[in-house]
Formats: C-alpha cells, structure tokens, sequence
C-alpha cells in the first residue's frame, strides 16, 4: 500500500548544490503558518467540535497547531467559537487587544460570526463588530473537517503575508475601524 | 394536595383577613394571591409558622400583563417545605406607576440574585435589597427587556428586512 504523502511546497528561491536561496519573507511565513498556536476562545457547541478537531481522530497536530495557548500574549490565532453575548463582548475585545503581532482572528460557527439564531437584545450580532476577522467557518456547528480547512486558509493568509503588512497604512485604517491602536 | 391548597388558604386568611385575595389550584399546583402591601409579612409567616414551615425559596419571576389595567406587574415567588414536599406559589400584583417592592434577602438570603435579576429584566425596585443592580445583562442596558414593549430581536441589525426575503 503506497502512501500519498505531500510535502510542504517549497517557496520560489534559487537552489544549488548544498544551498537554497529565498526572501526571509517566504521563509518566516512557511515557520509561522506551521505553527500557529491558537486561543481558543470557546463558548459554546462550536467548543465542542474544537475538542473532536484537537482529538486524535481529527487531530490538529498534523497541521503544527497542537499548542494551545491559554495566554494571549502568546498566542497567534484567536479562535472565537460560539455565541458571544453583549456583556462578553468587550472581555473577548481585550483579548484581542492583548496578543502580539502578528495575530489573525477566526470566528467559527454562525453565532460567532453573525449571532446565529439568537436574534435578541443580549448577544453581539457577529464578533466582526468588535474585531477584525480573517477567516469565517459557516455551520451550526461546522463539522471538525470544516475547523480544519479554516485552519488551513489562515495559514495560506500567514504564509503569504508580508512581513511589513502590519505597519501599512491599510492595515492601521482597519483596525482604526474598530477603534483599536 | 388540595388538602395543602385548604390549610394555606386557611391559615392566611386567619393572619391576613381582607388582604388575602383567593386560593385556586392551577394544574396541580396551589396558587395563593395576596395583596402586594403584606408581601413581606406573608412570606416571613410561611417560613416561620411551624405547621406550614415552607422553609426553602425555590425561585423567584417577574410577569408582565401589559393589557391588564392597575395589574401589568406580577411577582411570584415558589415555595417549598423539604420536610414534607410541599410546594406553593404566591402572587402579587401591581401597577406599573408602583414597582416597589419589599425585599425578602433578610428572610432568605438567597434571594439576592433572584431580586437582582427580576429587577434587570422587568425594573421591579427592590427596597432594602443591599446591592440592587443588574446580574444577567450588560451594565450599559438602558432599558428592561422583558417588559412587553420592547421587541426581542437586536435593533442593529439590518439584513433581516422584508425585501431580503422578497416580500
């Protein structure tokens, strides 16, 4: 029996005898993009499925992102999984607030990403009006196949991101948006 | 358990005479309906007269009868005796020119988060209460959402409009 494996693309450089030549742009992309530590900021069902997505059987280790950080200051990815109630709001804001750069945020789930069904007066309508978010995973719950294909478009974002990307003009307008330095 | 409904009746009426409004079963559950000014006192009674001994507070909840004039408010509070399985529910109406209410936190002290709560969604002022403000909702809620007038779904939202679905 044969197994497919695929290895991680090499970025476009320059390759001799005994040495490969790149930008230290692609090369710190490919580090980060294969191991991204995540918060995961759980509260609901979408949590649940997370658990399955970290278990063996699904098993994020495979994708380098293992490490869960419990801190934010250490953290590269905020995973925001279930429905954010307006009295949360400005605690999952100063989470944001507190990770370093480089940070990328994923709302997983409809309620993180648009309320969901709870259509009332005390959960926050999307967590994209009070942070900036990269990548969205629709379903109610989505399933662990789901979770880990969003994984795997932040990193396609980190890989391909620029170094500088965060000192733009562009980048300081939209977190401006939000009223965040 | 109608024999429970009879002895309740009986006793507060003996206490509470003209204050004491009526008694039915509801489903089967004793309902007691009393004036709002001997809320206090019948409550402080039910716990400390020793046949009736409802010594466990079970809950407290808000209503709002908007459509009923002098009555839009209701408060009730479910008892319980453990010591024989009993349980009860007491009644109280109000307008809603007058939403004071006595707090009952000296008689159980549990009753503190249930006060705060009914006080967060329906604006019941509790006095007495030591620390009356909302537990659930968030501190910037102007308003208190329960109360009939106010429509359930978020304001700000705007995809949710007839012409998104066609109409």
């Amino acid at each position: 029996m044969s197994i497919d494996i695929k290895p991680e693309h090499k970025p476009e450089g320059i390759e001799g005898a005994g040495f490969f030549a790149t930008s230290l742009e692609k090369v710190v992309g490919l580090a980060r993009a294969n191991s991204l530590w995540p918060l995961p900021f759980a509260t609901s069902c979408c949590g649940i499925e997370f658990m399955a997505t970290m278990a063996s059987h699904y098993d994020l280790a495979r994708f380098g992102s293992e490490r869960l950080s419990f801190s934010p200051r250490q953290a590269d990815l905020l995973m925001v999984m279930g429905t954010i109630s307006k009295k949360m709001g400005p605690i999952l804001r100063q989470v944001y607030e507190q990770m370093a750069e480089p940070k990328w945020v994923l709302s997983m789930g409809a309620c993180a990403s648009s309320g969901g069904i709870f259509d009332t007066y005390s959960v926050l309508q999307g967590i994209d009006r009070i942070i900036p978010v990269d990548v969205y995973i629709p379903g109610c719950p989505p399933r662990p196949e789901q979770v880990l294909d969003g994984i795997l478009k932040i990193q396609e974002l980190s890989k391909s991101e620029s170094l500088r990307r965060r000192d733009t003009p562009e980048y300081k307008a939209q977190l401006a948006l939000y009223g965040i330095e | 358990m109608s024999d429970l409904l009879t002895t309740v009746a009986d006793k507060l009426k003996e206490k509470f005479g003209p204050a004491f409004i009526s008694a039915e079963m509801d489903y089967d559950f004793p309902v007691f309906t009393l004036e709002k000014s001997v809320l206090y006192e019948t409550l402080s009674f039910l716990k400390s007269e020793p046949e009736l001994n409802f010594n466990f507070l079970t809950t407290i909840a808000g209503i709002h009868y908007p459509d009923m004039k002098e009555k839009e408010f209701c408060i009730t509070y479910h008892l319980h005796n453990l010591f024989l399985n009993h349980r009860i529910r007491l009644k109280f109406y109000m307008p809603e020119s007058d939403m004071k209410v006595p707090s009952i936190t000296h008689i159980w002290p549990t009753a503190n988060w249930m006060e705060r709560q009914e006080y967060d969604f329906f604006g019941f002022n509790f006095t007495g209460h030591p620390d009356l403000r909302r537990i659930l909702n968030m501190d910037e809620m102007n308003y208190f959402p329960l109360r009939k007038q106010y429509p359930l779904e978020d304001g700000s939202r705007d995809d949710k409009n007839d012409k998104q679905f066609g109409r």
